[in-house]
């Protein structure tokens, strides 16, 4: 940690570090180690376990959304950010879904 | 015309309409198109892979799973160390900045490599994209996912030759962390792509 920081606890819940000039930044170690332990836990539930394909398969999304989010909102800083930025951010999102949706449709 | 002596991007306050500066806003409208054109791979995949009339080979089967879960966590570690850069930029702290650039770099660099390596072993085996559907969508997605990861190098490496020049000091950050929106998203894009083409 550079020396201008200052560990302390933050109104998040202790994920944040503060500069003198109160600018805070996220624990990023704290989220690294989150995203490893996440991926070790990926390779282990395909591999390690006997549960049944739907669950894995559910598992595997839930931990793949969860790294994301933990990507988008403490390395992309949208946790931090004004709420017009996350709204520009996440715009596409439902175009995303309608997209696949409609894709889907014609498939069928 | 005193008023435009320092340069607009170092320090100062936030321009109007969304609070962020401009350089940032621009990355995020070129980050949402992104979204939509990974969609659109992720998506056929999807599609093509649940209407498939042929067998999609098990988890392990074809691809290297614990080779592939070291690259990720290489590009996991870069974007750390992206973040990282871009913290010590806005502190002042110099040694970091260019310690930090550098390590993303390679890192990145790293992930290509191995990316390459796993590509040449496929190859090989007479597994390419003319192997059917799963080849296609496999090299179709991994390869665009590579291209990003190309590109982010080439300004990675530009952005550490400008770290060790002292193009980053005095607050002077901005441009580090619009490259670092782009290459955390492309770290974003492969967890997805790890779990979905890999793992399931």
């Amino acid at each position: 940690m550079d020396s201008t920081e200052t560990l302390h606890e933050s109104p998040d819940g202790g994920t944040a570090e503060a500069h003198a000039d109160g600018h805070t930044h996220p624990r990023y170690m704290l989220v690294w180690l989150w995203l490893a332990i996440l991926t070790a836990a990926e390779v282990a539930v395909v591999w390690f376990t006997a549960l049944p394909k739907s669950w894995v398969v559910v598992a595997l999304l839930i931990m793949a959304v969860w790294k994301a989010l933990l990507v988008a909102l403490y390395f992309m800083h949208l946790r931090f950010e004004p709420l017009r930025v996350a709204v520009l951010a996440t715009s596409p999102l439902p175009l995303a879904v309608l997209l696949v949706m409609a894709v889907l449709q014609e498939y069928k | 015309m005193e008023a435009h002596a320092a340069p607009y991007y170092r320090g100062g306050a936030p321009e109007t309409g969304l609070a962020v500066y401009t350089q940032k806003v621009g990355m995020w409208v070129f980050l949402c198109s992104e979204i939509m054109f990974f969609t659109g791979l992720i998506g056929s995949y999807i599609i093509l892979r649940f209407g498939a009339s042929e067998t999609w080979p098990a988890p392990g089967e074809v691809l290297n799973i614990p080779v592939t879960a070291v690259n990720t966590f290489i590009l996991i570690c870069s974007s750390v160390t992206m973040v990282k850069a871009f913290a010590a930029s806005e502190t002042g702290d110099k040694r970091g900045t260019r310690l930090f650039t550098l390590a993303t770099a390679l890192m990145g660099a790293t992930f290509l490599g191995v990316q390459i390596y796993e590509y040449r072993e496929l190859l090989h085996h007479d597994f390419g994209p003319w192997s059917g559907l799963y080849g296609s969508t496999f090299f179709t997605m991994t390869g665009f996912h590579g291209f990003h990861v190309f590109l982010g190098v080439v300004c990675m490496t530009w952005a550490t030759l400008k770290a060790f020049r002292g193009g980053y000091d005095g607050g002077n950050y901005r441009g580090l962390e619009v490259l670092g929106l782009y290459w955390h998203f492309v770290d974003l894009v492969w967890i997805i792509l790890f779990t979905i083409v890999y793992l399931i």
